[in-house]
């Protein structure tokens, strides 16, 4: 879906308005409204479905629903699963997208055309379809081992990696500092991994972020290949008590934003304070 | 089943160098020498040909053919000759269309509102917020909804007490516009994600220019700010499309796969729920999708060349 995610969050600002503008600002009543409109169509579900994850079956407010939570069957094993997808995806994007991406913005910048539209494509061909396609021409091997999901989700991160990891090394002057390391004899290895990798440490907070984010969303692919992860886990047990799954869907969904807002403050804190460090 | 495409498809990536070297003898030296400064590109090349590319071809290749592996063009036909594919496919249309234009251009409008907000501590909110929203979506979207907006909940709830019920109003959330209106929830975050940077591009000097000259806001907006945002905003409203026609899973989630979309044709068709003689409509479906989205990723490329252009 989100493709600019990473990289729009980390410097959101725009210095749109110049200060004189703002003395002959009118009071603007449409924009007001619209702003207004749009917080409540998009606070009124998150409060909804908060207070309904705080009910009990008679509609009571109660905390059952979250205390229920780690002893409901199949959970904790569709966690792990998701567990385990989403740290063998992140570890095969970054071993695929790092380098590639370091050696591409070093020597091929014509090459990064290339790839942008490329890692467009995930974004806009349907899993749905990509999934027909992958369990078509998959080795049986392959298919019947869940590995396969993190195969593909490999392929659905690569728009958010590409662009957090874009925005990263085109912050760098890349060239300098991997001649500097290279010219006072690191290996490739050592220069990716104690020069470039600290180098861009939030860009690649970020792509992990996205990537765990989208591993632990991801419904569509998991539940046609028949894996219950923890979004299939979510869909299934619905049947059963729809309290408990919403409240886990919100544990979910607030767990994602308290982390991506602690990267952005992350990154904000260490960027203010290299910004200090060349004052002084 | 016969399919063609996949025993050989954990071959090594298409090699275009050899088949072209009877041009002469300098080009091979130069070919090899570009060989091999791409060399550390193949992996990501050969990832993409067995992850996305493959796939592909593997359902363009199957949906031309009949069940017992010969080519025909009866998928295709089945699905262009009426019937409840093709309303699948114009109601993904539809669907589609509505939920890139509408939160394409409110999109835009929140985008610009937040920008020139003098809040540091609003932008952050809608910065990050966006960011989460816009990956949203799917099992956790759709409760929130039924919650919030279902036949008995909290909103609904408000609304009735204040004498309109808009469940008696034509209002249902399990329907293709209920479905639309639970989109925007994560198309409206997307395009405040993507038009972002674009808003970026209109610089403050341009309007400080344009009002010294004795400009009004709308000659403003006529000439400069128009013109240069519509690319952006029209490459991301693509995008939206893109995303609106493969949704899937929050649609899932809502209606239980009882709407008639392309995709939930195709996840019922994955999971077996298949008339037979008609195997191959999957595929068919899913090739259906593909030419659409090629259709929308062109104009996509077209007009990201031309905005960037244009903000030179």
């Amino acid at each position: 879906m989100a493709s600019v995610v990473a990289d729009n969050i980390v410097d959101f600002e725009l210095p749109l308005v110049a200060p004189e503008a703002t003395k002959r600002r009118r009071i603007r009543w449409g924009r007001g409204l619209l702003l207004w409109l749009a917080a409540a169509y998009f606070i009124i579900p998150l409060y909804a479905a908060l207070k309904f994850s705080l009910q009990n079956i008679n509609g009571k407010f109660s905390l059952s629903p979250i205390t229920a939570i780690p002893s409901q069957p199949g959970l904790g094993a569709a966690f792990f699963l998701s567990m385990r997808l989403a740290a063998v995806t992140l570890a095969i994007v970054l071993f695929l997208m790092v380098p590639t991406m370091v050696y591409v913005h070093m020597k091929m910048p014509r090459f990064r055309r290339f790839m942008e539209v490329v890692t467009i494509l995930p974004i806009v061909i349907p899993p749905i379809v990509l999934i027909l396609g992958v369990l078509e021409a998959s080795p049986l091997w392959l298919k019947s081992s869940p590995y396969l999901l993190s195969l593909m989700y490999v392929v659905l991160s690569m728009p958010f990696v590409y662009r957090s990891l874009d925005s990263g090394l085109g912050a760098l002057d890349v060239k300098t500092l991997v001649e500097a390391a290279r010219s006072l004899g690191s290996s490739w290895l050592s220069t990716i991994w104690r020069v470039l990798v600290p180098n861009l440490r939030s860009a690649l907070l970020s792509a992990t972020v996205l990537t765990l984010a989208l591993v632990l969303g991801e419904f569509t692919m998991a539940s046609l290949d028949l894996w219950e992860t923890l979004p299939v886990w979510i869909v299934d047990f619905d049947q059963t008590n729809a309290h408990i799954s919403t409240a886990v869907a919100m544990i979910s969904l607030l767990g994602t934003w308290v982390l991506l807002t602690l990267i952005v403050s992350i990154d904000r804190s260490s960027s203010r304070r290299r910004r200090k460090n060349r004052i002084s | 089943m016969t399919n063609l495409l996949s025993p050989s498809s954990d071959t090594s990536p298409p090699s275009g160098v050899s088949n072209d070297d009877r041009g002469g003898r300098p080009v091979t030296g130069a070919l090899v020498r570009s060989l091999r400064t791409s060399a550390p590109v193949i992996p990501f090349l050969v990832y993409i040909t067995l992850g996305l590319l493959i796939p592909t071809l593997v359902i363009v290749n199957l949906a031309f053919r009949s069940d017992n592996g010969k080519f025909t063009f009866s998928n295709i036909h089945a699905i262009l000759s009426g019937g409840q594919y093709l309303t699948g496919f114009e109601n993904s249309v539809k669907l589609a269309l509505v939920t890139s234009l509408v939160p394409a251009l409110l999109g835009t409008m929140i985008a610009y509102a937040i920008a020139e907000s003098k809040f540091e501590f609003v932008k952050r909110l809608v910065a990050t917020a966006s960011g989460v929203l816009a990956n949203f979506g799917g099992v956790n979207l759709a409760f929130m909804f039924v919650a919030s907006f279902g036949a008995s909940s909290i909103v609904t709830g408000w609304l009735s007490r204040l004498g309109f019920n808009p469940w008696n109003h034509g209002f249902d959330l399990y329907k293709l516009w209920g479905v639309a209106f639970v989109y925007m929830y994560f198309q409206i975050p997307l395009m405040v994600l993507v038009i972002t940077p674009a808003l970026q591009g209109l610089r403050p000097a341009w309007r400080e220019a344009a009002e010294n000259l004795g400009a009004s806001r709308w000659r403003y907006w006529r000439h400069v700010g128009i013109p240069v945002l519509l690319p952006p905003v029209l490459g991301s409203t693509f995008l939206l499309f893109g995303s609106g026609l493969s949704a899937y899973a929050t649609t899932e989630a809502l209606t239980g796969g009882t709407i008639a979309i392309t995709p939930i044709q195709i996840g019922a068709y994955l999971q077996g729920n298949v008339i037979s003689g008609e195997e191959h409509i999957g595929y068919a479906l899913g090739f259906g999708m593909i030419v659409l989205l090629l259709l929308s990723i062109i104009g996509y490329v077209f007009l990201r060349a031309r905005s960037s252009k244009w903000l030179q």
